[in-house]
């Protein structure tokens, strides 16, 4: 019901983003027609020349698709976020099962009907088109739906490099932790499925009778045509004088994209295209490097362990002076950290520390054989977690449970446990009146927000650098926290949040100087 | 003369066939009747010697316009699934360029030549069709181009014996109208008998005996001879 409810309220949203997905899976999989069927029957003729075709479009097939997305995108011409790269991404799965299934098709003909055709005079070509062809249709037709089938579920990932498509909803109902909003995208997503299956099956059953061989060589010439429309389309990118932001796929990043777009479009009049929810950091950092997008916010310890594989620093100062020269040398600019920390956060309950007077963590060390910790499963298991924090703080719980993160803020307030690891932005941190343990004894890397920028950019465009320096520091923690919340427990629009908070920063600007 | 995947299939065999006859080709399985068949049209080029269709070497034809010159009726379907009646008696006619209401008139001729009223007919599918239906639209679409030459490859082999009979006849009917010259190649000496003006007896690659029918019956050719058994067999059980 609540998922009715949401897909009526969206409605406008939601008929927009079922269109890019059918654009999607229909531009490239008539792509995948016009190039898999010429390419079966080539291989079914020329089987030492088929047998190559055939092992690589499986190999493609392996490639897991964020991976394909990954690879692609700092490629010229098919590479760069948007349509473009999620076509060229579901043309290549869409091969395999064409490919295969019209040199199956081919080769199953009857060898007697070959041979009656030859017997009454047909050429090679006319074999193929009046005989081979018309026969091997169905099977055609079966890895047609089948490429389709798949074509639509890949496309929900599309949404990761910013192509849209109902993946919109999935990845933006997972970093909500929002299971309608996730179902807004997978279900329609199904059924869509379902329908192209249903449809091409009923398409190919219409065809069956009587389509000579004029007629298909049309047909064919229009869904090459309308391919090649569906990647023009796809390549009309955007202008060259806007500046374009990123994000991450989750609530805090696409509060940041939004409210970096917002300073740069108040303060500097410059067009701004928002490119936000992208698939994680791997995915931003590439299209960043590629010029795909012009800034987005990083967090210095992912950056420095994830991005540039730099050793595990803790101290702030060196991290971002070492982060400063990496990325210098790849043409992006680190800009100054925005104010918070998105670390691991050790967390016990507000009136605990109130009472007990805790302030870091290890002021828990002493209560803590008579308490029991939540961690995630995850942090139970990483270097950089609970084995080495238990060590550096002396840590001793009565009982260590291990828990789903969803569950565990949930779990701390309820009392089922004393002591969890969270995520230090965490709007719930506010909910339910929980305490972040300061980490003195630097355990954890610094993971500070700090938007990197391509240098290219802010030297065409001194006032970005401006508008963005004006933001160093403005962010403490608790905003952070207040707008997660916004977002996430009283379901706001991120773009409002953002704008609310630049508001009242420039109303703070005067007394704070 | 020719040499398959497997060897040497024919050796030494010399035929001439003229105008109008009808020669039957007859022999065991795997006796190269089939081979023989692929020669003529040039699906097969001999390895050595030559086959002259119309006075010219199968090498010297452009084998395309040779084979729509040459109706062929196959053993087993052949008739293409995916096409109505119509569609398959109207390839060969298609494959030349012909005009669309030549090749209409010409597909209802042919099917009113083989027994089947166009109206009826004309738009089935050739699946919908009868085992004795299906020979009758192979010999229609053989005739289709009218052809001066007719190869039928074992062309009743799979119908019961009323059908045959029947298909027999009208062959012979067709025969008397059409004209053609016609090579059948058959394991069945009855049906050669049947249908054909000179019936020739294949054996290891060559020709062991070919003769008038009546005269192959009195033949005393070891090679020749089982092949007629099964004839007198029947005649002796039946008188």
């Amino acid at each position: 019901m609540s998922l009715l409810r949401f897909l009526a309220e969206h409605r406008a949203e939601f008929l927009h983003l079922l269109f890019q997905h059918v654009v999607l899976v229909g531009a490239s999989t008539l792509a995948a027609i016009a190039v898999g069927v010429p390419t079966g029957v080539l291989a079914a003729r020329r089987p030492r020349l088929g047998a190559p075709i055939v092992w690589l479009a499986n190999v493609v097939q392996t490639i897991p698709s964020l991976a394909m997305f990954g690879f692609l995108l700092p490629l010229p011409f098919v590479g760069g976020l948007g349509a473009r790269v999620a076509i060229v991404v579901l043309i290549l799965y869409a091969l395999l099962p064409i490919i295969r299934t019209t040199v199956a098709g081919v080769r199953g003909v009857d060898r007697a009907l070959v041979e009656a055709g030859t017997a009454l005079g047909m050429t090679s070509r006319q074999l193929l088109w009046q005989v081979e062809l018309p026969l091997a249709v169905p099977s055609i037709v079966a890895g047609i739906r089948v490429a389709a089938v798949i074509g639509v579920g890949t496309a929900t990932i599309a949404a990761a490099v910013g192509a849209g498509g109902l993946g919109e909803y999935i990845f933006r109902g997972l970093s909500m932790v929002d299971p309608t909003v996730i179902l807004a995208g997978a279900v329609p997503a199904a059924a869509l499925a379902l329908l192209v299956d249903g449809g091409l099956l009923l398409g190919e059953r219409a065809l069956r009778h009587g389509v000579r061989a004029p007629r298909m060589a049309a047909i064919a010439a229009v869904l090459a045509l309308a391919a090649t429309a569906g990647l023009a389309w796809a390549r009309s990118g955007s202008a060259a004088d806007t500046i374009r932001i990123g994000s991450k796929n989750f609530t805090e990043q696409i509060i940041l994209g939004e409210l970096l777009a917002a300073q740069i479009e108040r303060t500097t009049g410059l067009t701004v295209e928002r490119r936000l929810n992208l698939g994680g950091t791997f995915i931003c950092d590439r299209a960043l490097r590629s010029g795909d997008i012009d800034v987005y916010v990083e967090y210095t310890g992912t950056a420095d362990t994830a991005v540039f594989k730099n050793p595990v620093e803790t101290d702030p100062t060196r991290v971002l002076a070492r982060l400063r020269q990496d990325y210098a040398a790849a043409g992006v600019t680190l800009l100054p950290p925005l104010g918070f920390e998105n670390t691991f956060a050790i967390l016990v309950r507000g009136e605990d520390a109130r009472r007990l007077g805790l302030r870091a963590i290890g002021d828990a060390a002493a209560q803590s054989s008579s308490w029991q910790a939540g961690f995630g499963y995850e942090f139970l298991q990483r270097a950089d977690g609970y084995p080495g924090l238990k060590d550096r703080y002396g840590l001793r719980f009565s009982n260590v449970r291990a828990m789903d993160l969803s569950l565990i803020y949930r779990a701390l307030a309820d009392r089922q446990v004393d002591l969890i690891a969270g995520d230090a932005t965490s709007g719930l941190i506010a909910t339910y009146d929980l305490f972040m343990l300061q980490d003195t004894g630097h355990y954890f890397p610094p993971y500070d927000a700090v938007p990197v920028a391509r240098s290219a950019t802010l030297l065409r465009h001194p006032e970005v650098r401006r508008a963005l320096e004006a933001l160093a520091g403005r962010i403490t923690i608790e905003d952070m926290r207040r707008m997660n919340q916004a977002v996430d427990a009283g379901r706001r629009d991120p773009a409002s949040v953002a704008g609310e908070f630049l508001a009242q920063l420039e109303q703070q600007r005067p007394t704070k100087g | 003369m020719s040499r398959g995947p497997a060897g040497q299939v024919l050796r030494g065999l010399s035929l001439e066939i003229a105008a109008g006859e009808t020669v039957a080709l007859v022999g065991r399985s795997g006796a190269g009747k089939s081979t023989a068949l692929k020669l003529i049209n040039g699906l097969i080029l001999p390895n050595a010697g030559e086959i002259l269709i119309e006075g010219r070497s199968t090498r010297a034809w452009n084998p395309f316009e040779l084979r729509r010159r040459i109706g062929y009726v196959l053993q087993e379907i052949g008739l293409f699934p995916h096409m109505t009646v119509a569609d398959n008696v109207a390839v060969v006619p298609r494959l030349l360029g012909w005009e669309t209401a030549r090749i209409e008139a010409r597909v209802a001729a042919m099917l009113r030549l083989v027994g089947l009223d166009p109206g009826t007919y004309a738009a089935r599918a050739s699946t919908e069709l009868s085992g004795g239906q299906r020979q009758r639209v192979g010999v229609a679409r053989a005739l289709a181009a009218d052809p001066p030459i007719l190869l039928m490859d074992e062309p009743f082999g799979a119908l019961d014996p009323l059908t045959r009979a029947e298909l027999h006849r009208e062959f012979r009917r067709i025969q008397s109208e059409v004209r053609k010259t016609v090579v059948i190649v058959t394991h069945d000496m009855a049906e050669a008998f049947a249908l054909a003006t000179r019936v020739g007896v294949l054996d290891a690659g060559a020709i062991a005996q070919i003769d008038t029918p009546r005269a192959l019956a009195r033949s005393t050719d070891p090679r020749v001879r089982p092949l007629l058994e099964p004839l007198f067999e029947a005649g002796a059980l039946l008188s």
